[in-house]
């Protein structure tokens, strides 16, 4: 089963329908449709404000739509409350209730099920095995590190076999190393139990990193919704093209324009383009071009190129190296350029003239307005 | 360490200074009373000449001090219990919900700290007289609850405040219902709150006295009340040893109080966490 390809149909576990949600005289989301498929790790990605915290609530169900509808397992549930939704959330501080040790913590959820006894105690056990926490059984929540509060936290959530995961920015709390291996692991385990899950996150690296599919927000609207690869190669505008990923902006003009290809002009160079986001455009209109750090490969200033400059920053970043290239033409631009290992930092010092040459058929070019 | 100039050293003496002053102005009347209660004169002067311990049996054994402490406690523990409930609801109602007049029910709920205690006296004393209610403890406990309900609605309105709504939200995703949230994880995460609402009600209530004289009979006098009758009529140190135990009574109450409010803090650095 691809993902990707799950969220038609019956194969549908979460399904927003036009959902519309004012606060007062704001539209926090407006029309939003978005399909979830069952076992898929959707992320909501965006900067705060855009509208993807109160999509996880009207999910959750703490919030309700103003007009559109939200379906879980193909039924409606715009008038079911939280507690008989079936969910499973994680909540940015974790929410773990501090007056109630670990096992009672994850037993809260079976106890309102009314399981019995003798099998709440082999599934709380089996969800703090599942987690790590054996033998932190007895322990108050705030007698653990907030890697453990997050594992308690996620055993909460799955111990009741939620048909939906929903997660608030679980690790915007931890450092940074700590957050690597927590996002590691609960991917393992929501591959492993096929979990249906919904992750908010601002953080376009988590983003990229961990989901089937992002969902790119901003102002209410999902701008692009695709694989990580799609997202961040091929942005769909230049919102999500300057929020997912580092991008350089470069102001040109367009030449001309064929079918899938287009020639755009910087300065005195010519670029070759794609041309599909183009089309209809009129000579010498002005278009952004959209140029990853990678996508750049510095040369010897007399070779050709398309752009020149100085180094002005060197950030040696163990594995690559990025330069900071201010643009010649006194302009102030200053470009970012990412250049693979280490020897970038001996062989282009600071302020030493450099020329730019852009890959550009992988770039991303947009009309300006 | 950074020299400080003459400037600096004497306003920091000059600081120092009126702190002591106004701390000694704060502690000097009871300082004064606490002395003149082990007169053994049967009169209050100041200083004692001769030392006695007579006086605080005479206070205990005294039957109208006696009764007005029971009175008090009966009083006390109804209208504090009562404000209790009635300002937690009010300010569960305040903060969780919108409704018309919302303000302005805030408003009337916060008046009494505003209208003098003679006046809510005065007022029940002619209302109680109209519907011909005898002054029985009922009248009493109506109006102490009217009088401490601002500060219970206070205490409970900002502990709900302060009380993470992702707590009710956690425990409503794991299923469990309006009801089920109030008593497993709303009422046991506000029980600080609720608990130092509820003594400082009972402090208040404990020691009113202004409007315990307008609504109290003999028979249900509260012990403020019966210390204004004692003073009118005698003048001896028992009053002053009243006094004295009051305060060591109060003292040990607020002393009990702390200790419970220092976990309600640990607990709340918790919640924060």
């Amino acid at each position: 089963m691809k993902p990707s390809a799950s969220a038609e149909g019956e194969q549908t576990a979460v399904h927003f329908d036009a959902v519309t949600k004012r606060f007062d005289d704001v539209v926090a989301l407006s029309a939003v449709t978005l399909g979830v498929g069952r076992g898929e790790f959707v992320t909501l990605l965006g900067p705060s404000g855009c509208g993807k915290t109160t999509l996880l609530k009207l999910a959750g169900g703490f919030l309700g739509p103003d007009g559109g509808s939200i379906s879980i397992e193909g039924k409606r549930v715009n008038d079911i409350p939280t507690y008989q939704r079936g969910i499973g959330m994680m909540f940015q501080n974790y929410a773990l209730f501090p007056h109630m040790s670990v096992a009672e913590n994850v037993a809260y959820g079976l106890k309102t099920r009314r399981v019995p006894r003798v099998e709440r105690d082999k599934r709380v056990a089996d969800a703090l095995a599942l987690v790590k926490l054996k033998g932190m059984e007895n322990r108050k929540p705030r007698q653990l590190s907030g890697g453990q509060q997050q594992r308690v936290a996620l055993a909460r959530a799955l111990v009741i076999n939620p048909t939906v995961l929903l997660l608030d920015e679980p690790f915007s709390a931890l450092d940074k190393s700590l957050r690597t291996s927590m996002q590691v692991e609960l991917r393992e385990i929501q591959r492993k139990l096929g979990l249906t899950t919904i992750f908010v996150t601002h953080d376009q690296g988590e983003a990229l990193s961990m989901s089937d599919r992002v969902a790119v927000m901003s102002e209410g609207r999902i701008r692009q919704l695709g694989s990580p690869v799609d997202v961040y190669r091929s942005p769909a505008d230049p919102f999500v093209a300057s929020f997912v990923g580092d991008n350089n902006r470069l102001r040109g003009q367009l030449v001309s324009v064929h079918a899938k290809q287009a020639i755009v002009a910087l300065g005195d160079a010519l670029v070759n383009v794609p041309g599909e986001s183009l089309s209809g455009l009129e000579k010498s209109a002005a278009v952004d071009l959209y140029v990853r750090p990678e996508q750049f490969s510095i040369v010897a200033p007399e070779e050709p190129c398309a752009i020149k400059g100085s180094v002005v920053a060197q950030i040696y970043q163990g594995g690559h190296v990025d330069l900071q290239i201010e643009c010649s033409g006194g302009t102030g631009d200053r470009l970012l350029v990412r250049s693979p290992g280490e020897q970038a930092v001996l062989r282009w010092p600071m302020g030493a003239p450099v020329g730019i040459a852009i890959q550009a058929d992988r770039c991303s070019v947009f009309p300006v307005g | 360490m950074i020299p400080r100039s003459t400037y600096q050293r004497v306003l920091g003496w000059v600081g120092l200074l009126t702190v002591l002053v106004i701390v000694a102005f704060l502690v000097l009347p009871a300082a004064v009373v606490t002395i003149a209660a082990f007169n053994d004169k049967p009169i209050l002067s100041f200083p004692p000449q001769t030392w006695s311990w007579r006086w605080f049996g005479r206070a205990l054994a005294y039957e109208d001090f006696r009764q007005g402490f029971f009175n008090g406690l009966i009083v006390t523990a109804w209208s504090s219990t009562i404000a209790l409930c009635v300002g937690g609801m009010f300010a569960f109602a305040i903060d969780r919900y919108k409704f018309p007049l919302k303000s302005a029910i805030e408003g009337i709920l916060i008046s009494p700290l505003v209208i003098p205690h003679f006046t809510v006296g005065l007022g029940f004393l002619i209302l109680a007289a109209q519907v011909g209610l005898s002054r029985g403890f009922a009248v009493v406990v109506i109006c102490h609850v009217i009088l401490v309900l601002p500060f219970v609605l206070r205490s409970v309105y900002v502990s709900l405040r302060n009380l993470d709504q992702s707590y009710e939200h956690a425990a409503a995703s794991l299923g469990a219902g309006p009801l089920r949230v109030l008593t497993t994880v709303t009422l046991p995460l506000l029980l600080p709150g609720l608990v130092s609402g509820w003594l400082f009600a009972a402090i208040l209530s404990f020691n009113e006295f202004t409007a315990s004289l307008f609504v109290t009979s003999q028979r249900t006098q509260t012990l403020p009340v019966a210390m204004y009758n004692y003073v009118r009529e005698f003048a001896d140190p028992s009053m002053a040893a009243l006094s004295v135990m009051y305060i060591v009574g109060t003292a040990a109450l607020i002393a009990f109080a702390n200790a419970f409010l220092g976990l309600g803090k640990v607990l709340n650095i918790e919640q924060s966490h």
